[in-house]
C-alpha cells in the first residue's frame, strides 16, 4: 500500500519523470510562496476528484468518462479558486488564470483516467496523495532555484511581523534576471529532468554492475565482467 | 476602424510577443509528446488552429450572453470545458463519417485537444482581458496559429537533431526539447515591445 504513495514522490513523480502538468509547474514557479499554493490547490483537487471517480466508476458509462471527469474536476477547481480568492487574496491574484487551469491540468486528467476509474478507493486516495505531494516538492524545487538565481530572494508565506521574503546577499543585487523570465523556467526544467535522467541511468547501472559481480563472485569461471558496466 | 486595427494588432500579438506556448506555457504536455516529426505536428497544429477559433467565438457568445445575463460568471471555466469537450467530440464524429483522409490526419489528435490547456487557456485570456467578439476571434486564431508555428518549428529542429548531433545521454528526449523550447522563448523575447496588447 506504502508503495502506492510514495510512487508519486520519486519513481513517477508527475513533473520530472512522466513529464505531466509542466504548464502550472513552468508558470507559477517565478516565487517559492506560489509554489505552495498552487501545489496545495493541485492536492486538493487531486484528492476530491480521485475519491470521487473511484466511488462513480460503475455508474459513469463508458463513452462519456472523459467529459464527466472533467465536470468533477471542474466542481472542485471552482471550490479551490472561491476559496482562495475569498482568504489568500494576494496569492490568487499572483497564480491567476493558472488556479482555474488545474482543469486542464494533465496530472489530474490523467490519474483519474489511468488509476482512480480503475482501482479501489483507498489505493486511489494514497495515489493521490502521493502525486499530489511529489509535484509540490518539484514545484518547490523549480522556484527555489529561479527565484533564489533569478531575484535573489525568496519569498514564503508572512507571518506576524516576518513578511515572508528572505533576501539573499550579493544575489538580490544583481540576480541573473532571465531564470525569473519565460525562458528561464524552460531552461531550469530542462536541466533538472538531465540532472534526474542521469540519476537514474546511473542507479540502473549500478544495479547491473552490483548483479554482475555477486555472479562473478557466485561463478568466477565465466570471466571478468566488463569494467563499470557502461559507467557512461 | 479603430476596433479593426486592434484587432489585427492582438492576432499578431497572439502569435508574436505573446506566444501562448512560448510565454504562457500552456499546452507544454502534448507540445512535448507530439512534436517528433513535422508531418503530425502540422497534424496537431492544424486541429488546435481550428479548434481554438471555433471555441474561442462560441465561449465568447456564451460569456456574454449567458453567463453574464444571468450572473453566473463563476461558472466560467466548467462552462468553458463542457464547450471545448463538446466541440471536440462533435468535429471528432463529423470528420469520421465524412473523411477517412481527414480523420487519418486529425481525428488521432483530437482527444488530445480536451486536455491541451492551450485551448481553455485562450478562452480565459480572451474574457479576463475583456476582448471585443472581433478581437477575441483574432485572439482566438492568432494564438492558434502561434502555438502551431512553435511546435512545427520545434518539430523540425527536433528531426535536424536527431541526424546531425550527438546529444548527451541524460538530455536525449524531453530534457533537450525543454532546453530548445526556453532558447526558442529567447529568440521570441525579441519581438517583446513591437506590440503590447492590454
Amino acid at each position: 500500500m506504502y508503495s502506492e504513495f510514495s510512487k508519486g514522490i520519486f519513481k513517477e513523480n508527475p513533473i520530472f519523470i512522466i513529464l505531466l502538468g509542466l504548464c502550472p509547474a513552468l508558470a507559477v514557479s517565478t516565487q517559492v510562496v506560489n509554489a505552495l499554493g498552487m501545489g496545495a490547490g493541485v492536492i486538493f483537487v487531486l484528492l476530491g476528484s480521485e475519491i470521487f471517480i473511484s466511488l462513480l466508476k460503475d455508474f459513469i458509462p463508458e463513452r462519456i468518462r472523459i467529459p464527466s471527469f472533467i465536470v468533477i474536476i471542474a466542481s472542485f477547481v471552482t471550490v479551490v479558486d472561491l476559496v482562495m480568492q475569498a482568504y489568500a487574496p494576494s496569492l490568487s491574484r499572483n497564480l491567476g488564470v493558472f488556479v482555474q487551469l488545474i482543469v486542464v491540468n494533465c496530472i489530474i486528467l490523467g490519474r483519474a483516467e489511468a488509476f482512480a476509474s480503475k482501482r479501489k478507493l483507498a489505493e486511489s486516495l494514497l495515489d493521490a496523495l502521493g502525486m499530489g505531494v511529489g509535484f509540490t516538492l518539484a514545484l518547490l524545487l523549480i522556484s527555489a532555484i529561479r527565484e533564489i538565481l533569478g531575484s535573489g530572494t525568496i519569498t514564503l508565506l508572512a507571518v506576524g511581523r516576518f513578511d515572508g521574503v528572505i533576501l539573499i546577499p550579493g544575489l538580490s543585487s544583481q540576480p541573473a534576471r532571465v531564470l525569473a523570465l519565460a525562458p528561464g523556467a524552460l531552461l531550469v526544467i530542462g536541466f533538472l529532468k538531465a540532472l534526474f535522467n542521469w540519476l537514474g541511468m546511473r542507479k540502473a547501472s549500478r544495479t547491473v554492475w552490483k548483479l554482475e559481480k555477486m555472479s562473478a563472485a557466485g561463478a568466477p569461471a565465466t570471466g571478468a565482467p566488463a569494467g563499470a558496466g557502461g559507467a557512461s | 476602424m479603430t476596433e479593426g486595427l486592434f484587432a489585427f494588432g492582438v492576432f499578431f500579438a497572439a502569435i508574436f510577443t505573446n506566444n501562448i506556448l512560448l510565454t504562457n506555457y500552456l499546452g507544454m504536455c502534448s507540445f512535448l509528446a507530439v512534436s517528433r516529426e513535422i508531418k503530425t505536428s502540422v497534424g496537431l497544429g492544424m486541429a488546435v488552429i481550428f479548434v481554438m477559433t471555433c471555441t474561442s467565438v462560441i465561449n465568447w457568445l456564451i460569456y456574454y450572453f449567458v453567463l453574464v445575463r444571468f450572473d453566473i460568471v463563476y461558472l466560467r471555466y466548467i462552462a468553458f470545458i463542457i464547450v471545448i469537450a463538446a466541440f471536440v467530440q462533435l468535429v471528432e464524429m463529423v470528420i469520421e463519417r465524412t473523411s477517412d483522409v481527414l480523420y487519418a490526419a486529425l481525428g488521432i489528435f483530437l482527444p488530445l485537444i480536451t486536455v491541451n490547456c492551450a485551448i481553455l487557456g485562450a478562452s480565459l485570456f480572451m474574457v479576463i482581458r475583456e476582448y471585443t467578439f472581433l478581437s477575441g476571434l483574432a485572439y482566438g486564431a492568432g494564438s492558434g496559429i502561434g502555438w502551431a508555428l512553435a511546435i512545427i518549428a520545434m518539430a523540425g529542429i527536433r528531426t535536424k537533431l536527431n541526424i546531425r548531433s550527438k546529444v548527451p545521454f541524460g538530455l536525449t528526449g524531453a530534457g533537450i526539447t525543454l532546453i530548445i523550447a526556453g532558447i526558442m522563448a529567447l529568440a521570441f523575447m525579441g519581438f517583446a515591445g513591437m506590440i503590447t496588447i492590454t
